[in-house]
């Protein structure tokens, strides 16, 4: 048994066609302990779901593996490993839309007992009904004889993502990729949503990966998680929640901080602002040479960070950075 | 739902079977929402019964009778003074007619440039069509279903090959092409006729149906599918397809009026020997009396009615089973 319930080694992952290939992600690695939440966050388009559908298998990497309880997912000749189903029961997925992620032409009650069904996970369609309506209850739908008959066009935005969690949990899943699960619901019930899931941690053990671009989201649900940080194709710095917030080593990460904003404007007002070279997101199409975040660091070195890829070294305890300068000023050499 | 676990399968048949009935009311209340779409489907009922059980009820008209060539129909007037002599006189029907009253009693359309009844050749005449374009809009249906749907799944060679398979089959004038066809194949059955118009109207279905796949195969709830380890068949016919049926039933309805144009056009060319039936009516009244005679007018316009009517019942009904299946409409 592996430290890790999932791991994600070195996954890499490109598209298009042979003549015009984008790299959606690049050399990504990290493991998830039973039990414990993930944050992955970043800036839109920087392959953060992309990185989450590999978790899942949703998308096949292009070179790289996942591990599922310290075991390969795919076989050295890229076919699905023996006990792929095992790992495709779970490790479960629950998308950014509501509106897209039900199947508008089922009820809800037939949403929720297909997988039950299909699996055998019940005996009898009656003992479907039974689990069906717990389910229900877990996810704060109630009164539940109003859901089963409904179909998602019924349901608000909220509803509709509740049921997406309660057709996850229909198949017991270890895991759960969360993808921007609570992004486009309202703020109103966001944090409804978000304990819904914490909940599930505590009394399920579930295990999350929670991916966002919302480091205030990544923080209230991760606290006692880690996160990781993803600027352009890979993680540049990956620590636990407390220290990342508190202490963030990469000049990207420290930017990201930066730039949230404080329930206090005075605070906001005299907030130090890290001051980047350039605004603009570098093309996946011309990713920069050295460290992709050279192009709009404050600290960036010529010659050594527009030459050389800084890897995710460990600089503190459990605390990894992707950064030259950054290893210098912690006294790593190497990196 | 309890109750449902320990039924044996006799009582699930019955129970089934009681259903039924319930399933055709909902069925029908569901058409009844949209009015004109009911009416459509009013309208189909009509012709389908007319050209199942009308020919058991109306003889066929065989002999020619002198006497009564282009016979119109009775005028209001007429019926009237039936209707009196009949049921408030009480004088039986067939002495009426005896007595030398009008003909049109018995011709409720008239009659062609035979004397024979144009009402009897509509029922008898309609079979043929019906059939024919439910045939072509199944085999259509299925082919460009068959097609569509693989070459999304597929993809790559296989389905940049039949798309551009299709493009250039669009631009090829059909009909002309058919009329060609059907002097080199032998048509002397309806299977054969169905199979070349469908064979003919692949490409249209195809390319949308190819569309739509692509378009639903991407949806996050196929993806979730797909997670939940749900079986290729599942996500196919359960996640796939039902969200495709409104867009399926009216291509089918379409694919219908199509093979009747079709069909009625190769037979008022006099390219398909079929006997009994709209089309060949329709040739008949043009070389036989509508050019000439302005009596034929019954004759040629009983025909062309029945077509018209018939495409437009099929056009309003699929208005209707597009709210059937599109669950939003059905629920509102």
């Amino acid at each position: 048994m592996s430290e890790y319930l999932i791991e994600a080694r070195n996954l890499v992952r490109t598209f298009g066609t042979r003549k015009a290939r984008v790299t959606a992600v690049d050399d990504v690695s990290f493991g998830i302990r039973e039990g414990e939440v993930v944050c992955l966050v970043g800036e839109s388009g920087c392959g953060k779901t992309t990185t989450g559908k590999m978790i899942t298998s949703l998308l096949k990497p292009t070179t790289g593996q996942v591990l599922y309880q310290g075991r390969p997912v795919w076989r050295p000749d890229g076919r699905k490993a023996d006990d792929f189903k095992t790992y495709r029961l779970g490790v479960q997925i629950i998308h950014q839309d509501p509106y897209a992620s039900l199947n508008p032409s089922h009820t809800i009650y037939k949403i929720l007992s297909t997988p039950l069904l299909h699996h055998k996970l019940v005996a009898s369609p009656a003992e479907a009904m039974t689990r069906v309506v717990e389910l229900l209850n877990t996810v704060g739908l109630g009164p539940v004889e109003d859901f089963l008959t409904k179909y998602p066009h019924q349901l608000s935005g909220g509803q509709r993502q509740r049921v997406s969690v309660a057709r996850a949990l229909t198949v017991n899943p270890r895991c759960i990729v969360a993808d921007e699960a609570v992004s486009m619901v309202d703020v109103s019930i966001r944090v409804g949503l978000l304990n819904i899931l914490s909940d599930l941690k505590r009394t399920l053990g579930v295990t999350y990966l929670f991916i966002t671009h919302d480091l205030a989201v990544a923080k209230f649900f991760a606290w006692e998680g880690r996160i990781a940080v993803m600027y352009v194709v890979s993680i540049v710095e990956f620590a636990s929640t407390p220290q990342l917030i508190n202490s963030a080593l990469h000049p990207y990460s420290k930017a990201l901080l930066a730039a949230v904003p404080e329930a206090d404007p005075e605070l906001t007002r005299h907030k130090q602002r890290l001051q980047l070279r350039s605004q603009d997101i570098p093309s996946l199409l011309a990713l920069p040479s050295g460290c992709r975040f050279h192009p709009r660091c404050p600290f960036f070195e010529p010659g050594l960070c527009d030459v050389q890829r800084p890897e995710l070294t460990l600089l503190e305890d459990n605390h990894y950075v992707a950064c030259h300068v950054a290893a210098r000023q912690a006294g790593v050499a190497g990196a | 739902m309890s109750a449902l676990a320990t039924l044996t399968p006799l009582q699930k048949t019955m129970r089934a079977l009681r259903n039924i009935p319930r399933g055709i009311w909902r069925f029908l209340k569901l058409m009844s929402r949209n009015k004109t779409g009911f009416l459509g489907f009013l309208i189909f009922i009509g012709f389908v019964l007319l050209t199942t059980v009308g020919p058991l009820l109306v003889p066929e008209a065989k002999s020619a009778d002198i006497l009564a060539i282009y016979a119109p129909p009775c005028t209001f007037k007429e019926w009237r003074v039936f209707a009196r002599d009949a049921w408030f006189k009480g004088i039986e029907v067939s002495a009426i007619e005896e007595s030398g009253a009008p003909i049109c009693t018995k011709h409720l359309l008239g009659t062609d440039s035979q004397g024979k009844d144009i009402f009897a050749q509509i029922v008898h005449g309609g079979r043929d069509i019906l059939q024919m374009a439910l045939l072509t809009g199944l085999i259509s249906t299925f082919v460009g279903i068959t097609l569509g749907a693989l070459s999304a799944v597929i993809g790559g060679r296989f389905d940049a090959f039949l798309t551009i398979l299709a493009d250039i089959w669009l631009t090829i004038p059909r009909f002309p092409l058919l009329a060609v066809l059907a002097t080199l194949v032998k048509l002397d059955n309806m299977l054969m006729l169905a199979l070349l118009l469908s064979f003919l109207s692949w490409a249209g279905l195809y390319l949308s149906i190819r569309a739509q796949v692509f378009s639903l195969k991407e949806r996050d709830y196929v993806e979730a599918a797909v997670a939940l380890d749900l079986g290729l068949w599942h996500i196919i016919f359960s996640e796939i397809l039902p969200n495709m049926m409104s867009y399926i039933a009216i291509s089918f309805t379409f694919g219908m009026t199509s093979a009747i144009y079709a069909q009625v056009g190769l037979v008022f060319l006099g390219l398909v020997p079929l006997t009994r039936n709209w089309g060949v009516m329709i040739n008949l009244a043009w070389t036989q009396g509508a050019i000439f005679f302005k009596d034929s007018v019954y004759f040629i316009m009983a025909p062309v009615m029945s077509i018209a009517l018939f495409q437009l019942s099929i056009v309003w009904m699929s208005r209707s089973l597009e709210e059937i299946f599109n669950p939003r409409l059905r629920t509102g």
